[in-house]
């Protein structure tokens, strides 16, 4: 069996086998330029970049590239760097994703309901999301920095700090600064989701509710979230996977540090990659997080099983 | 009555808090860009600068290297927007159109790239992109750019296939075009609109991409705007204003498309999410 059309339309018998060749190859080259496209520039590398994790490869020694078995991962075992960037990725990516999804859901909400100028408010609210994340990052960086950022100056003056300085220089609260930027710039991106999900419930639910005497936060309790939760639970876990892959923020706005305390998993990555140039530790850590990934998705498909089990 | 006043009054001031948090981060940056250095570190934390002046953006676009740096980008992402949505359209019409043999195999792979961490191909791929020349070159970054848009500028432009009734390829086909011919005829024509939305996704996922572009394009001849707006940051840490020029002015092509594709933000930020 090849490919045929999907209508299903009967082929004269006349021309067959020609015509019959030709339109079972045609879906093949419609998607072939992309297929290969993949396979060559991240699929071939995917598996290249798992070989480079068990060896031992720096940029700058071209005497290295030996099968070193496991020593990569028993080095990574021993690094405090490494685990402390895995306490980060959780702080970072469950922080990230729990702000942006209250705060885009109660901003979805607020724009569910029609006032003048909704519009133009609705442009504006939605704008951070086009901001290159780059510049989301220097931005944020500029705000924070006391020379020519209010922030620092405001914390202060609201006794939140002790002193007026560079939030991101400090060790211990530095991963504020870029999960405020994530926060910023990630919000339109829930609520747009989320105001699509509202706008697909249909109005006369609410409408037969209120004639029951249901008030506005009994109608958001036993209609909207309900009808919500499915589009919501899959937004969040493609969110969280891509929420802990995502380095940029971190990259441009602390570069890791100070001293290493703000690397997450997927920054680390790249510091290791980029400003060591040792491929091969890179790559290690990269077979890790993919591994933890994996793992979180196995987790989450189990437990979806589980409770759509229990409804039945 | 009076529970229905204190919900809007409560409804306005939620929305104002928005719009505050929303704007002010980008109001400051302006607001910085647009003032004279002598008076950057005496009015520092001020909300508007006693004299406002243009010398920033004068001098980052005649002095500095940014007017190349905005070449580039404006290269790399045009070419990236275009080459991927040419090449995106063809593969969501098979998606949209065919069922074929490996169609679920196609469409999960397309889905695994869209998954795994991007940053772990950065070793790999510098490794393999030098000997093939196509480090530190526009082509270079153009292509692997391509690949990592294609999957998602597939799956956006199959809702817009799905849209489109076969009825009319159909009757083209019956009237004795070929397939493909109907496809670029008929077909393509009327998702313009898809396909303009398609290439100002693609834009701005190229204008904004960092790291690979940190990694693979390090020489200032083939930087693009965020690798020069990155060195810029750590060979200068001082000035301030001219930085935020050059930031004000890499805001403006994301702004522009951000404009042409408001209309289809939901449908390109849902699309692939809900496929497989």
């Amino acid at each position: 069996m090849g490919a045929y059309p999907d209508e299903g339309q009967a082929e004269p018998e006349v021309n067959a086998r020609g015509r019959r060749l030709v339109s079972a190859a045609e879906p093949y080259f419609y998607a072939a330029p992309v297929l290969l496209l993949i396979l060559a520039v991240m699929l071939v590398p995917l598996a290249v970049g798992l070989s480079y994790a068990f060896r031992d490869l720096l940029l700058l020694d071209p005497s290295g590239g030996h099968f070193i078995g496991f020593d990569h991962f028993q080095e990574l075992a021993d690094d405090p760097i490494f685990r402390d960037s895995l306490l980060n990725t959780v702080v970072w990516t469950g922080a990230s994703v729990a702000l942006q999804f209250v705060l885009g859901l109660i901003l979805a909400l607020l724009l569910n309901r029609e006032f003048p100028g909704r519009r133009l408010v609705q442009a504006l609210v939605f704008l951070p999301w086009a901001v290159p994340t780059f510049l989301v990052g220097l931005d944020w960086a500029w705000l924070f920095n006391p020379v020519v950022g209010p922030l620092p100056h405001w914390l202060f003056a609201l006794h939140l700090t002790h002193d007026a300085n560079n939030l991101l220089a400090d060790p211990h609260w530095a991963l504020v600064g870029p999960i405020v930027a994530a926060v910023w710039w990630g919000i339109p991106f829930f609520a747009i989701t989320t105001l699509a999900a509202l706008q697909s419930i249909p109005q006369d639910l609410y409408e037969a509710a209120a004639i029951d005497g249901a008030g506005v936060l009994e109608q958001f309790r036993s209609i909207t979230l309900p009808l919500l939760a499915p589009t919501l639970a899959i937004t969040i876990l493609l969110r969280t996977i891509w929420v802990a892959n995502f380095a940029d923020l971190i990259v441009v706005m602390t570069n890791g540090g100070p001293a290493d305390s703000t690397q997450t998993v997927a920054s680390y990555i790249f510091t290791s990659a980029f400003r060591r140039l040792d491929f091969g530790y890179a790559s290690a850590i990269a077979t890790v997080l993919l591994l933890l990934l994996l793992l979180y998705a196995l987790a989450i498909l189990t437990l979806r099983r589980a409770m759509l089990l229990r409804h039945t | 009555m009076q529970r229905r006043v204190l919900y809007w009054i409560i409804h306005y001031a939620l929305i104002a808090l928005y719009l505050l948090f929303a704007l002010f981060p980008l109001f400051w940056l302006v607001k910085v860009a647009l003032t004279p250095n002598e008076l950057l570190y005496s009015e520092g934390i001020r909300l508007w600068p006693s004299r406002a002046s243009l010398e920033h953006f004068s001098f980052v676009l005649t002095h500095s290297d940014f007017p190349l740096f905005f070449r580039n980008s404006l290269i790399v992402s045009s070419a990236t927007a275009a080459v991927a949505t040419l090449l995106s359209s063809a593969c969501g019409y098979a998606l949209s159109r065919f069922h074929f043999r490996g169609k679920t195999l196609l469409v999960a792979l397309m889905l695994i790239t869209q998954m795994f961490p991007l940053v772990m191909l950065i070793a790999p791929m510098f490794r393999l992109l030098v000997p093939l020349g196509l480090v530190n070159s526009l082509t270079g970054l153009i292509i692997v750019y391509t690949a990592f848009n294609s999957p998602f500028a597939t799956f956006l432009m199959q809702s817009f296939f799905d849209a489109i009734p076969r009825e009319l390829e159909e009757a083209a086909m019956i009237d004795g075009a070929t397939r493909f011919g109907a496809f670029c005829r008929i077909i393509l024509p009327l998702t313009l609109p898809g396909l303009a939305a398609t290439a100002g996704f693609v834009f701005t996922a190229a204008w904004s991409e960092l790291l690979f572009a940190l990694m693979l394009n390090s020489s200032a001849q083939a930087s693009t705007f965020p690798v020069g707006l990155l060195s810029f940051v750590s060979k200068f840490s001082v000035d301030f204003g001219q930085m935020m020029a050059a930031g004000v002015l890499a805001l403006l092509p994301a702004c522009l498309f951000f404009l042409l594709i408001q209309r289809y933000l939901v449908r390109g930020l849902t699309a692939g999410a809900v496929k497989g």
